[in-house]
């Protein structure tokens, strides 16, 4: 069960029309290191996660995910809000606003739609998590490209607040790969191993 | 929105982010003492703030987490406005 509540996890108000930028940030609302990835990854690999604190995690961060994923929308909403014809086809949206108007739809800046290709759910606590870990950077580092970008604090400041998130996150799942190689070091004593399984 | 509510509506959001990050560090550090005190020392102001907000303006919360007659839940402002 979630509850929603109507504010945003971090303020947005962009007031200028960006549609540059708007199609530049689809990368992280509908691209591989998304944050509808993230949250679509953490929240489908909690199922088969052993321990308690690790699941919590998931779960959590899953939840924050969908947070940050709305923040994308309002901030390509708001960019797309008011653009011109002009300034749209300018932007290289043409092709985007054929299909879509001023709908944000879940695709990459070049316009590749969204897919659950882009996340893995092996059921192995390890490899699972060592997946999140990677997402964490690979969308860390999608922000710092992003944030090369574009000079508009009001783009801007929202943009570092998400690029924290990511170094936060990393930090609690590297966190969870402790843990749940301390419960495996009990009866294996190898550090990295991909043979773990849950449950058994 | 005026002045007044929008700096309760961002004290809020403050506080929901200390609430968020803290219960991150709780979730793989649960036996943590003083980040439990932390926790619960937020948690009860941003559930005051919340309430105070909701008795003067109106819900803030969907399914029944916002108990308030005031305002209309449907008829705010949506956080992408």
């Amino acid at each position: 069960m979630w509850i929603y509540t109507k504010q945003l996890e971090y303020p947005v108000n962009i007031t200028n029309p960006d549609p540059r930028m708007a199609k530049l940030l689809m990368a992280l609302y509908g691209g591989p290191d998304s944050e509808l990835a993230s949250g679509l990854r953490y929240l489908t690999q909690r199922f088969t996660m052993p321990d308690d604190r690790c699941r919590a995690t998931l779960n959590d961060i899953g939840t924050e995910e969908l947070a940050h994923w709305e923040m994308l929308g309002t901030m390509i909403y708001q960019c797309m809000r008011g653009a011109s014809y002009a300034q749209i086809d300018e932007a290289g949206m043409a092709g985007y606003y054929t299909m879509h108007s001023r709908g944000v739809f879940p695709a990459d800046p070049n316009g590749v739609p969204f897919t659950t290709a882009y996340i893995a759910c092996t059921g192995d606590p390890v490899a699972d998590l060592h997946e999140d870990l990677a997402s964490e950077q690979k969308a860390r580092a999608t922000y710092e490209h992003l944030m090369t970008l574009t000079d508009d604090k009001s783009i801007l400041d929202p943009l570092n607040f998400l690029r924290e998130r990511e170094i936060v996150h990393y930090q609690r799942f590297g966190e969870c790969l402790e843990i749940v190689q301390g419960i495996q070091s009990g009866s294996t004593r190898r550090v990295y191993s991909a043979s773990m399984r849950s449950g058994r | 929105m005026d002045t007044a509510q929008t700096n309760l509506f961002y004290r809020i959001c403050q506080y929901r982010f200390m609430c968020v990050e803290l219960n991150l560090y709780l979730d793989t550090h649960p036996h943590d003492e003083n980040a439990r005190a932390d926790y619960q020392c937020y948690a009860r102001r941003l559930t005051r703030l919340v309430e105070q907000y909701e008795s003067e303006y109106g819900p803030l919360l969907n399914f029944g987490q916002s108990p308030t007659e005031v305002g209309c839940y449907v008829m705010s402002q949506w956080p992408w406005e």
